[in-house]
């Protein structure tokens, strides 16, 4: 790891302050990306903002509609909860499905989304859920954050507090592992929200998450497995690597959202 | 007393201390003004390097000192050696190229050590060894060692034309050509055996320690044989003479022979502790270990079967390439040659087999010996080639092997092993009615119902181990002898010190050594110290690897403990004022037979040291010492099966149930035993699976460098391993052990790729099975289907 300097925030506003201060200065949340990406030397940092006991960035709250998540929650808080357990039940199994024990206890939900690996499994459930980002200057929608390879609408500085899921009808999340590293060769989320309408967001196989439309349409028609699966995904654009080829990746969404339509509850 | 001798299931005495993090590892050995080594290592798999400039680094903060390959030639330390001399089947001598610590003009693979940077910190030393300036110019590299023959591929080193170390062959090409020419039916079958990165979980760590006043050198080091580090840094390398030279193998966190080499790490450390008059401290990161780790493994086979009419063998042809990547490292040479062609006979009686295996350099890791070491090739051929056979002549996956078992001993394979004993039927029936075999079709039956594909696959392995017969090893090339050594030193109180020449990083000597010496004299297992790994207390030993601790290091003691008894006795029967040949010794007493006369092991012991009273002529003291060399390998064999079930729509494999069925011999503590085979059955089961190591083809770089990209066997990868033995005591070694370290990742892989290839309803599918690799073979093979 190169030199750097850590600082405990004492509070959000003393982050953000320390951040535009310091332009070469990173929060550090879990610690589960950033510490290897530094201590491979992959990443320098002149400061390392440390936000993970902030009072502000922590909670999980039932706020009518909505499933209100600290940025800070850690996966297995987010698995484990009751409330996220009954009112969003594809959100809890996927937290469960997150690297390992030691990852699932100090990664977050806030790390996890603004780092934005195209094969995490959060950013599958926040953009078929269409769920808000707080953060510490706006609030941005899920079809909006996102924006690319380890892209965000995120800009410098600028802090996630907190992440608003509105509570849908049904959800599942299948994941297929990537057999080293576990992350999602390709993860499926399936959402009815409450207003009737379906999203299908896939992660792993592109560059970025993504909707999976002629899936979604397709079970418009008709909710069931058999439709998810003969609607087509397309591999171009697709990621291919030594665990999996674009064709391959593309055949598994389909296949997959059609596990995640049976199962979801 | 609670029986602890031979055949209890003790739990491990060294298991407190590794569960609690209170182990003593080369990387916990804190010297006083240690400095850091970092190593400056080649970004390409192919280079020539024009310049280095130190002159950055050496003004970094901390630094201590940059050495180079200049600066070790100035100080001529000598080059790495391969141990093991093989000749082409033209009788001349492999083509070994040199082997230098640190490259100085070509490198020849990605993380070739170039420079060794020595600072006060870690940090320092990586800070000033990314100022170190290396120009290179490029040079086409070859990964493949299917390529690497070809006309026009890059030539890696002028010694070896072709980059061509040995075209060698063992058997009777005639013979077998006649088989062939004169049978009823033929198999035949192209394989890979995938490489494989051992990734120990303890990275290898290096101490180096140089005392200027005795002009003495310690080695504190990740080592499964640390006498045999000391004779090559000696004898070879010329650091220093032997009795300048301690190494040191503390606690070590696993090896898989991985551990057994002299890498040039540990060398250039040793060296520079000398030069730069500091003690230097390395461990390798993850990275570093699978850049700079010996791999395994990585072979091209071709292979064919040729059987009579009866189904049974009339004769076996190979040809292997093996890749032993850009340098020829300590055993590198024998693993392709003697450790796997001679166990082409399998489990079955083959009257003619003829085995070519040609062996390339190519600008990759090192290759060298991986637990098994060329016994799982060897198996992996065989078993799929008796699958493929069963398949195509239409008969049961079992019976076909039954038929062509060996079945009278000793047996004369005539690929020079002479296997000694065994009962093959014995360990398949036991095998086959644990797996419930016969009720196989129902469950394939029942997963189809649910959309899945089950399949279930044999292994019929065998090995040879109890590393070795010295005369047969030195007729065959080996630079050394594989006996083994012991010293039992009883201490007036009668507790008991055994010093081995084996070394324990994982397998429980402390415990099983100690249960030996329980058997014989009666003592609990907690007043017996096993010690090993450290030159300057243990007497000269040849380390742990290929299953021989317990058959070959045992025995040493063994040996060693019949003379402890021996002058005990006579002890005792003075005291007693018997005649020695009426004293008996049980359960740690002598008794006089016949009377009521005894007197406890203990007390013999302080009498040997008072020597107030001792036999006319015998020397005070009890202190015995024995070297055991081996007349036989020993052949652990046994029958594994492989349940699988593939879903045809995502390729993936769920191993659902595992059979294992081995015959060791003699077994010391089983608890122990069973320990080893499930960790060779993860390891196998790995290579089948999931670990593949993977060198981009353009560029030679290694692609699978992680853990994010190779994948290692997890729990859950795995099932609970259904495991059990059958004995046929070894006939050539007084403890009936055969041993037991390697089984599992012998004989597991082909037993894996048989389940899935008999799921899938097809012959061939590559390891690792990837989900990928197992969906489009079911692709593949539903179109055919439908094409019929
Ligand atoms: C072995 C292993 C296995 C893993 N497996 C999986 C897996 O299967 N699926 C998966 O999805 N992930 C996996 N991960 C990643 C893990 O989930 C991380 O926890 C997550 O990606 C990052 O969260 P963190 O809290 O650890 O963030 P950190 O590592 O602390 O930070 C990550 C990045 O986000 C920034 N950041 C952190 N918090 C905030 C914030 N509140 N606002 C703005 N920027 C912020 C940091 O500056 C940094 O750039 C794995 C990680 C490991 C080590």
């Amino acid at each position: 790891m190169y030199q750097t300097t850590y600082v405990r925030a004492s509070s959000l506003a003393e982050a953000a302050n320390l951040l535009r201060d310091n332009p070469d200065a990173k929060l550090i949340s879990g610690g589960q990306t950033l510490v290897p990406t530094l201590r491979q030397r992959l990443a320098r940092a002149s400061h390392l903002v440390d936000i993970v006991h902030l009072a502000e960035l922590r909670g999980l709250t039932l706020e009518g509609d909505r499933v209100v998540i600290g940025a800070t929650t850690t996966h297995a808080e987010l698995a484990a909860s009751d409330l996220v357990r009954q009112r969003i039940p594809g959100l809890a199994h996927l937290a469960g499905l997150i690297g390992d024990p030691p990852v699932r206890h100090l990664g977050t939900i806030g790390g996890s989304i603004a780092n934005n690996d195209p094969a995490a499994d959060y950013p599958a459930a926040v953009l078929a859920l269409n769920a808000a980002v707080h953060t510490s200057r706006r609030t941005i929608g899920a079809d909006d954050f996102f924006t690319g390879l380890f892209e965000t609408a995120l800009d410098p500085g600028e802090i996630v507090v907190r992440v608003s899921f509105p509570i849908p009808r049904r959800s599942a999340y299948e994941k297929f592992h990537q057999s080293a590293s576990r992350f999602a060769l390709v993860g499926v989320f399936v959402a009815v929200l409450a207003d009737g309408s379906i999203r299908v967001a896939v992660t792993g196989a592109g560059p970025c998450v993504f909707r999976a439309t002629s899936i979604e349409s397709a079970l418009a028609r008709s909710f069931t497995a058999e439709a998810a699966e003969s609607a087509a995904i397309s591999a171009d654009g697709l990621n291919s690597d030594i665990h999996g080829s674009a064709e391959f990746r593309a055949h598994l969404v389909p296949v997959l959202a059609a596990r995640a339509v049976a199962q979801a509850r | 007393m609670a029986h602890d001798g031979i055949g209890a299931r003790l739990p491990r005495k060294e298991d407190r201390r590794f569960i609690t993090g209170a182990g003593n590892y080369t990387d916990d050995i804190v010297v006083r003004n240690a400095a850091h080594a970092e190593f400056v290592r080649s970004p390409h798999a192919h280079a020539r390097i024009l310049r280095i400039d130190v002159s950055a680094a050496l003004r970094a903060p901390g630094v201590i000192g940059v050495l180079t390959g200049a600066e070790l030639a100035d100080d001529k330390v000598g080059g790495l050696i391969c141990g093991w001399m093989i000749h082409s089947k033209d009788g001349s001598p492999m083509r070994a190229a040199p082997y230098a610590p640190l490259a100085r003009d070509v490198v020849r693979y990605v993380g070739n050590p170039v420079a060794i940077v020595v600072a006060e910190t870690k940090n320092e030393a990586r800070d000033a060894a990314e100022l170190v300036e290396v120009e290179y110019e490029e040079l086409a590299s070859v990964v493949d060692p299917a390529a690497a023959q070809a006309p026009g591929a890059p030539q890696i080193h002028a010694e070896a034309p072709g980059n061509t170390i040995y075209q060698w062959a063992l058997g009777d090409k005639g013979a077998v050509d006649r088989a062939f020419a004169g049978a009823a039916h033929r198999v035949e079958v192209d394989l890979i055996n995938n490489r494989l990165v051992p990734n120990a979980i303890e990275p290898r760590a290096a101490t180096a320690i140089y005392d200027r006043a005795e002009g003495r050198f310690t080695l504190y080091t990740t080592s499964q044989n640390p006498h045999v580090t000391r004779l090559v840094l000696s004898a070879f390398v010329g650091l220093a003479p032997e009795h300048k030279l301690r190494v040191v193998a503390p606690d070590v966190g696993g090896g898989f022979w991985s551990k057994i080499f002299i890498y040039p790490e540990e060398t250039v450390c040793l060296w520079a502790a000398r030069r730069l008059g500091v003690p230097v401290k390395w461990a390798a990161d993850r990275r570093e270990s699978f850049l700079a780790d010996a791999h395994g493994r990585d072979h091209v086979t071709h292979a064919e079967m040729a059987f009579d009419a009866s189904h049974k063998i009339v004769g076996l042809r190979v040809k292997t390439i093996a890749n032993l990547g850009a340098y020829m490292s300590t055993f590198s040479s024998s693993v392709p040659t003697y450790l796997y062609a001679t166990l082409l006979s399998g489990q079955y009686d083959i009257p003619a087999i003829y085995a070519e295996v040609d062996a390339v350099y190519t600008n990759t890791t090192p290759v060298d010996a991986y637990r098994g070491a060329g016994r799982p090739e060897a198996t992996y051929v065989v078993e799929r080639l008796m699958d493929i056979a069963a398949r195509r002549l239409r008969i049961d996956a079992a019976e076909i092997r039954r038929k062509n078992f060996i079945r009278s001993f000793p047996h004369q394979t005539p690929v020079i092993m002479n296997y000694d004993t065994g009962d093959y039927e014995a360990s398949l029936n036991a095998a086959l009615s644990a797996a419930r075999y016969a009720e196989f079709p129902a469950r394939r039956a029942e997963a189809r119902s649910r959309g899945k594909l089950r399949g279930i696959g044999l292994s019929c392995y065998i090995e040879a181990c109890g590393l070795a017969p010295s005369q047969a090893v030195g007729s065959l090339g080996g630079g050394v002898g594989l006996w083994e050594s012991a010293e039992v030193r009883v201490n007036p109180v009668g507790t008991i010190e055994v010093l081995t020449g084996s070394h324990s990083h994982g397998q429980g000597h402390e415990t099983t050594f100690a249960q030996l010496v329980a058997e014989r004299f009666g003592v609990p297992t907690d007043q017996v110290s096993i010690i090993h790994g450290d030159t300057d207390k243990v007497q000269f030993g040849m380390g742990t690897y290929g299953s021989r601790s317990a058959a070959v290091g045992m025995s040493a003691v063994n040996k060693a403990l019949e003379r402890v008894e021996a002058k005990a006795r006579r002890i005792a029967a003075h005291l007693m004022e018997a005649a020695e040949s009426d004293v008996e010794l049980k359960g740690g007493e002598f008794v006089v037979a016949g009377t009521d006369k005894k007197i406890a092991f203990a007390n013999v012991a302080l009498a040997a040291y008072t020597a107030h009273n001792l036999p006319p002529g015998t020397e005070p003291g009890l202190k015995e010492g024995a070297f055991y060399d081996p007349v036989n390998f020993t052949f652990p064999a046994g029958t594994y099966v492989c349940e699988v079930e593939v879903d045809p729509k995502t390729g993936a494999v769920e191993i659902v149930q595992f059979t294992a069925a081995d015959d060791f011999g003699t077994i010391v503590n089983p608890m122990i035993v069973e320990g080893q085979v499930h960790g060779g059955l993860a390891q196998g089961i790995g290579q089948a699976l999931l670990e593949g190591c993977r060198y981009d083809r353009d560029s030679g770089q290694l692609v699978t460098a992680t853990f994010m990209d190779y994948a290692m066997p997890r729990a859950r990868d795995l099932v609970s391993f259904n495991v059990s033995t059958t004995a046929t005591p070894c006939k050539t070694n007084p403890l009936g052990i055969k041993g037991c370290g390697e089984a599992g990742a012998i004989g597991s892989p082909a037993a894996v790729i048989n389940a899935i290839a008999n799921a899938i309803g097809v012959e061939r599918i590559e390891m690792p099975a990837t989900a990928q690799r197992v969906w489009e073979t079911c692709r593949a093979a539903q179109a055919a289907v439908a094409a019929q």
